[in-house]
């Protein structure tokens, strides 16, 4: 719990996302019909569903801590966790659906991930409306922890498995090709792995501040 | 091996109560057909439907749709109308495992004969050719298992939380999407009586989809159930 006040990680974020955004845009990528440089957007739409992975990860992880001592600040950083992983979702949605306008023709072609992918984002969303529904704090803290570790498995089967096992124009599934296969080269893994890294770093340190300003509230709000 | 005996304990009390009262079993069973008695007038105010190319497209769609909505209200009763104090009583001598399997395995049961008998039903208000019966029915049976582990630890959550109907549909309903999305396609198969090994995948993830929530059910209801 110490690192969200040490420093150095969040040099290295910026240093990975300014290194990621100047080498996505200038860096040559592999010319293929169809996607030509749209391709590119493999730099900025993959990173954010491996930056919501890693925040909602914790998460779980938080919850479950939270079942068995019942300290009311890991349930904070659940909570917290789960609001950054939403506003990634919803970036990944974004930029999804930005790519499929120039690729596929239309900002939802109805495609199996990507109603899946809104389907899972319902999931979050009743999170948040069950939160609201309890006044009893502990009782709420224990409901949302129980609710997020029930979530986060079918929002896995959701996202990763079922668009895999239906025709999906996703790359990667339908039998699409997607990394290592033949739509990637060591060029690109050069700019998407630390991609990787700095959006979920990015995603930590947004939920590591929103975590610290709600232990202030909560500290506030407390009786002494 | 006490778990099991107190699981099938619990279920035995369950259907006793069930037997003295048969409150959930008629009163799901006139749901349902009440439902499809109304879809059947009000398809009929359309007449040449029966015949149109849609038809078994609609016909499809439409049971699971009237079998999603009366096992929500079939199964959101299950830790409703249990009392605080009889709770309090059944923690007390049982595992809190042995109460939420009980009550799954409850609810499959009940879920399977409501739904042959809608299906039954439903037939024959609504008559069409499945190319595969046997294998419409097996799917039938698929969905009411899945339904009700899925409602049951729903429910379990839902009755904490201040037991309202809202929650009930807004936490359950992303989670039935994708089941009832692939029991639709392989319900289908079997109504256009397709090959059965091209729904084998299907049906693997209807099963891996009822072993996690069976298994996130088991672990995560002690830590529900503690008030």
């Amino acid at each position: 719990m110490k690192i969200i006040y040490k420093t150095w990680w969040k040099i290295l974020t910026v240093i990975l996302l300014l290194y990621t955004l100047i080498a996505g845009f200038l860096l040559g990528v592999p010319h293929l019909p169809i996607l030509h440089e749209t391709i590119r957007n493999t730099y900025f739409h993959v990173p954010m569903w491996i930056a919501m992975f890693t925040v909602f990860i914790i998460s779980v992880i938080y919850s479950i801590k939270y079942l068995n001592t019942g300290n009311e600040k890991y349930d904070l950083i659940a909570v917290e966790c789960v609001n950054t992983g939403t506003f990634f979702y919803v970036l990944g949605l974004i930029t999804g659906m930005m790519w499929a306008k120039y690729t596929w023709g239309e900002f939802w072609s109805n495609d199996p991930k990507q109603n899946s992918a809104a389907i899972a984002f319902l999931l979050y969303c009743a999170y948040a409306v069950l939160r609201n529904s309890i006044d009893e704090e502990q009782k709420r803290a224990k409901i949302s922890a129980i609710y997020n570790i029930f979530a986060f498995p079918i929002m896995v089967v959701l996202i990763m498995i079922l668009p895999r096992l239906t025709d999906s124009l996703h790359p990667g599934n339908g039998g699409n090709p997607a990394f290592g296969k033949l739509d990637m080269d060591n060029r690109m893994r050069m700019v998407l792995y630390p991609a990787f890294i700095g959006w979920s770093l990015m995603a930590i340190w947004i939920a590591s501040l929103r975590y610290r300003i709600r232990l202030i509230e909560y500290k506030k709000n407390e009786i002494d | 091996m006490d778990i099991l005996k107190q699981t099938w304990n619990l279920f035995k009390k369950e259907i006793t109560l069930e037997w003295r009262s048969k409150y959930a079993f008629n009163g799901i069973l006139l749901y349902v057909v009440s439902t499809v008695f109304i879809c059947y007038i009000a398809f009929n105010l359309n007449p040449g439907f029966k015949g149109s190319q849609g038809y078994p497209i609609v016909w499809n769609v439409l049971f699971w749709i009237i079998m999603l909505f009366a096992s929500v209200n079939a199964i959101a009763k299950s830790f409703m109308q249990e009392s605080k104090s009889r709770l309090l009583y059944y923690y007390s001598i049982a595992s809190p495992q042995a109460i939420i399997l009980s009550k799954t395995l409850y609810n499959v049961l009940l879920m399977s004969l409501i739904s042959t008998l809608a299906l039954m039903v439903y037939l024959l208000f609504f008559n069409n050719k499945i190319g595969d019966s046997l294998y419409y029915f097996f799917t039938v049976l698929l969905g009411s298992i899945s339904f009700s582990t899925i409602f049951t630890m729903i429910s379990a959550i839902a009755s904490k939380a201040g037991n309202n109907g809202t929650l009930m549909a807004i936490l359950s309903f992303p989670v039935i999407i994708p089941v009832i999305l692939v029991l639709i396609k392989l319900s289908k198969n079997a109504m256009d009586g397709i090959a059965r090994n091209f729904s084998y995948s299907n049906i693997a993830v209807l099963l891996a989809i009822n072993t996690i929530v069976i298994a996130t059910s088991i672990i995560l209801f002690p830590f529900l159930w503690r008030d």
